[in-house]
C-alpha cells in the first residue's frame, strides 16, 4: 500500500471542491431568483471558503489568490454591507465559473483565462469598495500572529520571564504548567514558583488564580520564540519578557526543578487550588486512564454517516465488478432453467417453481445493484446554467435556463456521456434556436427567450428534453441548404417531420456563418450519433414561430438489454428489442431484386430494403433463396429495413458485454452477451447495419419513391 | 497512552488532514462534521477527548457556538479547544477566546505546527 496519502486527500479535495462548485453556483442562482435567506449566503461562503482553505494546504496559489477576494467579497454580502443586487450576482456567477476553472487548472494543470480571471479578480475588488486586499497571503502564515516585540539583533544567552495566570487562562482550557514546559523546551529554565498572592484557604476561590513563576530561561532565542509560547494566553496573564542583565543573572534563587514542578501542576486541578506542596507524581504516572481503553469498534464510522445521512462513497470499480458478478449470476440462472428445461421436469416440479423464484430474485438484485449505479442527471444538469451565460454572453441573446427533473435518475455512464450532447444542444438552442431580442420583441415575444432542460422516466427509459422559446425550424432555408448541399434531391417531396429531421444529416448546419458557438466542426449528425450509441434516440419537433423541442429518449442502463434472439447461418445473435418493429414472414414473391444486387420487400404498400444478415455480416456470400423470417427494424433516425434471418429463438433479457473490451471492435454488433445454453452470441447493432447497407444514399425517402416511382 | 483528539470541520479535505496529521503523530482521531454533530460526538465518546480542535465556518452550529456549548457543559470545560480557521485576523480570534477557545491553529498548517500547538495546551 505504497499510496501517499496526500495524493489521496488531494483527490478528496478536487471531489469537495465539485461538490462545493455546484452548492455555490445553485447558493448564487437562488439569490439571484430572490432567495434572501441568511443560510443561503452563509452556505456560499463557506463553499469558497473551504475550497481556499483546501487549496491552502496544496499549495494552490492561484486559486487561494482568487478565492481570497470572492471570499471578501461573500463577506461583505454576508454582513449587509454588499446588496446581492441583479449585477452584483452576476459578477459572482461569472466568478463561481473562474473558481471553477481554477479548481480544475489546479487539478488537471489546464490553462486558465488568465485575463478573465483578473478582470473578474478586479470586478470582484471593485464590488468590495476597491480597497485591494490582495491576495491570500495573510493567511499562508504560520503562528505568528501577534506583533512581537522588537527583538534585539543578537539574541542574549538568557531570558527572565516572569509569568502570573489570571483565571481566565485556566477558564479557556490553558494550563500554566504545559506552558512551562513549553518553555522547558527551549532551554534549561530555573523556576521559582510565587505562593505570596495564595489566600487562607478559607478565603481561596477554586476558580481564581493566584500563582506566579518566574522562570530564567538559559538559551540563546529570539524573544519571538518565548513569547509564542504564551501566544495563546496573551491578555489572560501578566507576562513580562526581558533579557536577563548581570545583576539579575548574579541573584540566584532557590530554584525548583522544572520536572518535579510539573508532576506537582498536572497532579492538580488547572485551578491552582494547592495551598502546599502535595506529594508530586511522576510525570508519566499523573495522567488517568489513557490508552488501553478499546475504542468502541466502528464508533467513528458511525458517528460520521450520522451526519452524511445514509451515504456511504465506493469505488465505482466496486460497484461494476458486482454488476459483473450479477451479470454472470444472471446467465447462470438462465443456464440453469434451461437444463432443468431439458431435463423434461413439469413446470409445476418443485424444482422449477424453486427455479422460478430463483429467477424473480436473480432479477430483483440485478434491478437494486443497476440502482447503485443510477445517479441523478443533476451532476450534468448543473454544468448547464454555466454554459448558457456563456453562450448568452457571446451571442447576446438574454436567455433563462429552466431546467425541470434534475433528480431523475440514470445509469452513471450514460450521464457521462449525455454532457458532450446537451451541450451542443444548449449551445444551438440559444445560438439558433433563439432570435436576436429586436426579432423577439418584433414577434411580440420578451426579449428574454427560454431555454428549458428537463428530464423525466417514460417506460423504462429516461426522456431529456430540450425546448427553446424561439423562432422553430425555418424549413424552408433548411431544405434550400439541405439541395444546396447535395443532401436531398431538389424534387424531393418531404413532409414537415422530414424536413426538420433533416438537421441530423452529416455535415448540416443551419448557420449561415460557422459562429465559434455552434460551429465547433460537429453537428446534430454528431449529437445524434453519441446519443445512439448510448442505445438513445432523438427527434425534432418545431413550430414556427413557437421555438423546436428537441427530444432524446435513453435507456436507463448499459448493461442490460431487451433482445429478439435470432440465427443465421448456425450463428445466434441478438437484435436489440428497442429496434424491431414487427416480425414478418415473408413470402418469396414479396422480395423484388432492385438494381445490382440490392432488393425490397413491400410492407403495407411501402418498399423497405431487405439486409440478409448472415450476408451482412459475412457468414455466407449470397442471400438465401428459400423463405425465412425478416424482422422489421427502424434505425435511430427512423429509417427502416427488413433484416432477413433464419429463425427467431424468442425475447429475452441479456447482459451487455462488451466486445471492444474483450477482443475488439467488430462494424455491425455493438456488443456481445452470453446465453442461457452457455453460448456466445453476438448484439447487433442495428444502425451500422442499415447504415452500411444503404452505402452512401442518405435519404430513404427519396431513394423509396423513385423505386415507387 | 495515546491521547484522544476530536476534530470538528465541515470540509472532508480537511477532516482527511487532520486524521492523517494526528494518526501520524500517535494519537487516537475522532471526528464531527459540524458543531451539532460534534456535540453529539461528544456525548457518545466515553472518556472526554483530551483536545477539540474545531473549524469556525460550519453548517448547522458553528465553531462559535461549538466552543461556547462546550464550555457551558461542566462536564467539558477544562477542554482545551484549538480554533481552526483560515482566518488569521485577530477579530475572529478575539471571538473564538472570548467563547473560550484555549488557543488556534492557523490554515494550512503542516502536521509539526498542529502537534506543536496540541502539545502545548494537552499533557
Amino acid at each position: 500500500m505504497a499510496v501517499d496519502p496526500l495524493a489521496e486527500i488531494k483527490v478528496t479535495f478536487f471531489q469537495e471542491c465539485e461538490e462545493q462548485l455546484a452548492e455555490l453556483e445553485s447558493g448564487l442562482l437562488a439569490m439571484e431568483g430572490g432567495d434572501t435567506d441568511g443560510e443561503t449566503i452563509n452556505a456560499v461562503f463557506r463553499a469558497v471558503h473551504s475550497i481556499k482553505g483546501g487549496a491552502g494546504a496544496f499549495g494552490l496559489e492561484d486559486l487561494i489568490r482568487f478565492a481570497h477576494v470572492f471570499e471578501t467579497a461573500l463577506d461583505e454580502m454576508r454582513s449587509g454591507r454588499l446588496a446581492p443586487d441583479p449585477e452584483t450576482l452576476k459578477v459572482m456567477l461569472r466568478a463561481a465559473d473562474v473558481l471553477a476553472d481554477l479548481v480544475r487548472a489546479g487539478r488537471d494543470g489546464s490553462a486558465v483565462d488568465e485575463a478573465l480571471a483578473q478582470s473578474l479578480g478586479d470586478a470582484l475588488r471593485g464590488l468590495c469598495g476597491g480597497d485591494g486586499d490582495e491576495g491570500g497571503e495573510d493567511d499562508s502564515g504560520d503562528f505568528d500572529f501577534q506583533p512581537v516585540a522588537a527583538t534585539e539583533p543578537k539574541a542574549p544567552g538568557a531570558w527572565r520571564i516572569r509569568f502570573r495566570p489570571r483565571g481566565d487562562l485556566y477558564a479557556r482550557g490553558n494550563e500554566a504548567g504545559l506552558l512551562l514546559r513549553e518553555l522547558a523546551r527551549l532551554g534549561p529554565c530555573e523556576v521559582e514558583l510565587d505562593v505570596s498572592e495564595l489566600p487562607p484557604l478559607a478565603d481561596l476561590d477554586p476558580e481564581g488564580a493566584y500563582l506566579a513563576w518566574t522562570v530564567i530561561l538559559t538559551a540563546e532565542v529570539e524573544q519571538a520564540a518565548i513569547a509564542q509560547v504564551f501566544e495563546f494566553v496573551d491578555g489572560d496573564c501578566e507576562l513580562e519578557i526581558g533579557p536577563v542583565d548581570g545583576e539579575a543573572a548574579g541573584e540566584p534563587e532557590p530554584a525548583m526543578d522544572v520536572s518535579a514542578l510539573l508532576a506537582r501542576i498536572q497532579s492538580d486541578s488547572p485551578a491552582a487550588a494547592e495551598a502546599v506542596c502535595e506529594p508530586a507524581a511522576a510525570p508519566d504516572a499523573a495522567p488517568v486512564e489513557t490508552a488501553t481503553r478499546a475504542e468502541p469498534p466502528g464508533s467513528q464510522g458511525a458517528a460520521n454517516s450520522n451526519a452524511t445521512g445514509a451515504t456511504i462513497r465506493v469505488d465505482l470499480d466496486r460497484v461494476d465488478r458486482l454488476i459483473d458478478l450479477v451479470g454472470e449470476l444472471v446467465i447462470n440462472q438462465a443456464m440453469l432453467s434451461q437444463r432443468v428445461m431439458e431435463a423434461g421436469l413439469a413446470r409445476a416440479s418443485s424444482v422449477a417453481m424453486g427455479l422460478d423464484e430463483l429467477e424473480q430474485l436473480t432479477r430483483e438484485i440485478q434491478d437494486s445493484v443497476m440502482a447503485i449505479r443510477a445517479q441523478p442527471v443533476k451532476s450534468v444538469f448543473q454544468r448547464m446554467p454555466r454554459l448558457a451565460r456563456e453562450v448568452a454572453a457571446l451571442t447576446g441573446k438574454p436567455v433563462r435556463l429552466v431546467t425541470e427533473g434534475e433528480t431523475t435518475e440514470v445509469d452513471k455512464t450514460v450521464i457521462e456521456r449525455l454532457a458532450d450532447p446537451l451541450t451542443h444542444m444548449i449551445r444551438n438552442a440559444i445560438d439558433h434556436g433563439l432570435e436576436s431580442p429586436e426579432a423577439r420583441a418584433a414577434a411580440g415575444k420578451p426579449a428574454e427567450g427560454v431555454v428549458r432542460l428537463s428530464a423525466a422516466h417514460r417506460s423504462g427509459r429516461i426522456v431529456i428534453e430540450v425546448s427553446d422559446d424561439g423562432g422553430g425550424i425555418d424549413r424552408t432555408r433548411v431544405r434550400a441548404i439541405a439541395i444546396e448541399r447535395g443532401v436531398i434531391a431538389p424534387d424531393a417531396v418531404l413532409s414537415d417531420e422530414e424536413t426538420d429531421n433533416l438537421i441530423f444529416m452529416p455535415g448540416f448546419s443551419t448557420a449561415s456563418t460557422v459562429s465559434d458557438i455552434s460551429g465547433r466542426g460537429v453537428g446534430m449528425d454528431v449529437v445524434r450519433r453519441s446519443i445512439q450509441t448510448l442505445g438513445g434516440r432523438i427527434s425534432i419537433s418545431s413550430r414556427p414561430g413557437q421555438g423546436s423541442t428537441f427530444t432524446m429518449s435513453l435507456p436507463l442502463t448499459l448493461a442490460v438489454l431487451d433482445g429478439m434472439v435470432v440465427t443465421a447461418e448456425g450463428q445466434t445473435l441478438v437484435a436489440p428489442l428497442t429496434a424491431v418493429v414487427e416480425t414478418l414472414q415473408p413470402r418469396p414473391d414479396d422480395i423484388q431484386g432492385l438494381g445490382a444486387g440490392g432488393r425490397v420487400m413491400a410492407i403495407r404498400g411501402v418498399y423497405t430494403p431487405v439486409i440478409d444478415v448472415g450476408v451482412a455480416l459475412g457468414y455466407r456470400d449470397r442471400p438465401r433463396e428459400q423463405a425465412s423470417v425478416a424482422l422489421l427494424v427502424e434505425g435511430e433516425d427512423g429509417t427502416q429495413a427488413a433484416l432477413m434471418v433464419d429463425q427467431i429463438l424468442g425475447q429475452r433479457q441479456v447482459v451487455i458485454k462488451s466486445l471492444e473490451a474483450n477482443y475488439r471492435q467488430v462494424p455491425g454488433v455493438a456488443a456481445a452477451t452470453i446465453l442461457g445454453d452457455g453460448r456466445v452470441a453476438l448484439i447487433l447493432d442495428i444502425d451500422t447495419i442499415v447504415a452500411a447497407s444503404r452505402g452512401a444514399e442518405p435519404v430513404r425517402s427519396e431513394r423509396l419513391q423513385a423505386a415507387a416511382g | 497512552m495515546s491521547m484522544t483528539i476530536l476534530t470538528v470541520d465541515d470540509s472532508r479535505t480537511m477532516r482527511e488532514m487532520l486524521r492523517l496529521a494526528l494518526t501520524g503523530a500517535g494519537f487516537r482521531v475522532v471526528q464531527a462534521e459540524d458543531g451539532l454533530h460534534g456535540l453529539e460526538v461528544l456525548a457518545e465518546e466515553a472518556r472526554t477527548p483530551d483536545v477539540i480542535v474545531t473549524d469556525i465556518n460550519m453548517p448547522r452550529l458553528d465553531g462559535f457556538g461549538f466552543i461556547e456549548e462546550v464550555r457551558g457543559d461542566g462536564r467539558y470545560r477544562g477542554v482545551p479547544i484549538l480554533v481552526l480557521t483560515t482566518e488569521s485576523d485577530a477579530e475572529k480570534k478575539t471571538r473564538a477566546r472570548m467563547a473560550g477557545a484555549t488557543g488556534w491553529i492557523v490554515k494550512p498548517f503542516n502536521p509539526d505546527q498542529l502537534v506543536g500547538a496540541i502539545r502545548r495546551v494537552a499533557a
